[in-house]
């Protein structure tokens, strides 16, 4: 990997994944959006537009907090938490909703549909469309829609029509499927908000970009309290967003490692768990070649997590060319590692994490004692934990241990 | 010759529309195959299109799914259905077709898919998945042994992209009839006869129409347009409820000239 990285190419691909693949009935979109987005790119009114709304709606800039308690307790790189919780509707989701929602203004489109996992990116579309005044609609999993009632409520409360999906599973991926299918007919008035780096190109250059803003945050933020690179960045990846916003800015700078803590669930050597990048084999799913959780027939497996948000059986395209080039590693962490810290860090540092961000922190807490005091890493706390405050409780039995 | 071109220069010579219905293949079990495939011939099919179900069907709307669901349920692979299909096709005169999306496909091998299922005796692959600009990793390799991907164009594409995903196909256009999914409709736009017809216009072979057809009606009404139908979700459905006159009487359907005043 070297200063020449370039990807996507003009096709969509990064090595050998990504793509378009997807019915001929949504090409003409897809090929608008690219070029629509190439104008607002170039367009300083666009950026402005987008950059005045994260500081003053979003709260952008967020805290890069050196969370001093836990790494004194694990007693080995000083642990920085890029504190994406912080963020107006509690996670990352918010920065890619709010400049997909301005593109679809650009296009001319009043429409909007998503897809929800554990509801945040729902949460943050509706919210942008709320703002900007969009008709939006939801497709969520009926499974996370039990999980997360609060969410359901919230999108509700915004305005949003939420749909709940049955088929498959009946979590992301199924709601994937019938966002989808929505969009086929309703391309000519609606926009798709694709709430990860997946899907069809230009969707995974699109949330990646959107996303940078963590990454390049973080470049700033570190370098004036450290003067330098962190050492690591860890991020959790469900389709991998806010990894991908996080590692983005530092694919150049090679002394930077890059870990992406991807969901074991109850253990990467069961069939329940979530870890595509870890288990899985390339295939197409959702517009796109990517690493897949998938039978020896090409049957798309179910993924299970503690976390909807990170219960989908693919992993964006450009984690998949990231993991076979090596620029970045790929860990995982099960369900009851992320609770332990999801516990740890409410009580080192009063802050209720997600349980996606959670696996991060996990990983951050196995990998800070193996480095030297004076390294440092950055994990990236990508949501707040409110809205599995009840998943908890009914997994820890009420009495918080 | 491919089959596929043998048989629509055969309609063209005696002034005749196509009708291709759509099956899914381990629907009601693998052993029942043979069986519609031959009724369906029987019943005046110009060729048909056999699914291999997909978990994860996005251009596929109820129906279609729910067969994919109960195929998946009773075994199905696209293994046993090559197997099947190389059993059945010497009992078997018109075109065969396979339907379905990618990722099955590169799990089997794309090379080794290709080869089995042109030693299978299918003729013809639609991938709904798979647009222009991705076909490169499948198409050649399909063209080298004779099996012609049957390319798909919609309401959305516009006609520069129609011409150019026409002149690309050598067995028939499948002209998308609705922005949607498959699945029977009521209606259809109003604009869809001219469509069709400036897709014919630019179009070297020929167009059938497809999606969200499943009455006599529909099917009259498009072959004023073009050059045949293809009917998937209504005839699953026939057959799931027995109703094997309803699908001869569909079928009829495009074979009775239309009395021009």
């Amino acid at each position: 990997m070297n200063a020449a990285y370039t990807l996507p190419d003009e096709r969509g691909h990064f090595g050998e994944y990504g793509g378009r693949y997807v019915p001929e009935t949504l090409m003409q979109a897809i090929l608008e959006l690219e070029e629509e987005y190439r104008k607002a790119q170039a367009d300083e009114g666009f950026q402005e537009e987008l950059q005045a709304l994260l500081k003053d709606y979003v709260g952008r800039e967020t805290p890069l907090y050196f969370a001093e308690n836990l790494t004194k307790y694990t007693g080995g790189a000083k642990i920085y938490l890029k504190r994406e919780d912080l963020n107006h509707t509690g996670a990352h989701k918010i920065n890619n909703s709010l400049g997909q929602a301005l593109l679809a203004l650009r296009m001319g489109k009043r429409k909007v549909v998503a897809e929800t996992g554990a509801g945040q990116h729902g949460v943050a579309t509706a919210t942008a469309c709320a703002l900007l005044n969009l008709e939006c609609i939801i497709f969520m999993g009926e499974e996370d829609i039990k999980r997360q009632q609060l969410n359901v409520f919230r999108m509700e409360l915004l305005g949003a029509k939420v749909v709940g999906v049955n088929s498959g599973s009946a979590t992301l991926k199924d709601a994937v499927n019938e966002a989808l299918r929505y969009w086929v007919t309703n391309v000519e008035d609606t926009h798709y908000i694709l709430g990860s780096v997946m899907g069809p190109h230009p969707f995974p250059m699109i949330v990646r970009d959107f996303q940078s803003v963590i990454g390049n945050e973080t470049k700033e933020q570190y370098h004036e309290k450290e003067g330098k690179l962190p050492d690591a960045v860890v991020a959790c990846i469900g389709g991998g967003s806010n990894s991908m916003g996080m590692f983005y800015p530092f694919i150049k700078d090679e002394s930077v490692r890059m870990i992406g803590v991807e969901a074991a669930g109850l253990g990467t050597d069961t069939e329940k768990h979530a870890a595509s990048l870890t288990k899985g084999t390339p295939g197409v799913l959702h517009g796109a070649l990517m690493y897949l959780l998938q039978d020896e027939h090409g049957q798309i497996q179910e993924a299970h997590s503690i976390s909807a948000g990170l219960d989908y059986p693919g992993v964006g395209p450009e984690h998949s060319y990231l993991k076979d080039s090596g620029r970045a590693e790929y860990e995982s962490i099960t369900d009851d590692e992320a609770l332990d810290a999801l516990k740890l860090l409410c009580k080192m540092e009063g802050i209720i994490p997600a349980l996606e961000s959670s696996h991060a922190v996990a990983y951050a807490l196995k990998l800070a004692p193996q480095m030297n005091k004076e390294e440092g890493l950055v994990v990236c706390l990508s949501g707040r934990g409110d809205k599995d405050v009840e998943t908890v409780r009914a997994r820890l039995g009420g009495n918080g241990e | 010759m491919n089959r596929i071109e043998k048989v629509f220069q055969n309609l063209h010579q005696h002034n005749e529309k196509a009708f291709v219905p759509y099956i899914m293949a381990g629907d009601g079990s693998l052993e029942t195959l043979a069986e519609k495939i031959t009724f369906l011939e029987k019943a005046g099919a110009t060729a048909i299109e056999i699914g291999i179900p997909f978990s994860d069907p996005v251009a596929d709307g109820p129906v279609i799914q729910q067969a994919g669901i109960r195929a998946l349920e009773a075994g199905t692979t696209l293994r046993s259905v090559l197997a099947k299909v190389a059993e059945i096709r010497p009992i078997v005169h018109i075109p065969l077709i396979f339907m379905t999306y990618m990722n099955p496909i590169m799990a089997y091998g794309i090379g080794n898919f290709i080869s089995e299922a042109s030693k299978s005796g299918i003729d013809g692959l639609i991938l709904p998945d798979v647009p222009l600009e991705e076909e490169e990793m499948i198409a050649p390799i399909a063209d080298r042994a004779g099996i012609e991907i049957i390319r798909l164009v919609t309401l959305t594409s516009p006609l520069e992209r129609i011409s150019a995903i026409a002149s690309k196909g050598k067995g028939f256009l499948y002209a998308v009839t609705v922005n949607g999914i498959t699945g029977a409709r009521k209606e259809f736009k109003d604009e869809l006869g001219r469509h069709l017809e400036k897709v014919k216009d630019v179009s070297p072979i020929p167009v059938l129409a497809g999606f969200g057809i499943s009455e006599p009606e529909h099917v009259k009404e498009m072959n004023q347009h073009c050059d045949g139908v293809i009917v998937g979700s209504k005839i699953i459905e026939l057959f799931q409820s027995g109703e094997l006159a309803k699908i001869e009487e569909l079928i009829a359907s495009s074979k009775i000239e239309e009395i021009k005043l």
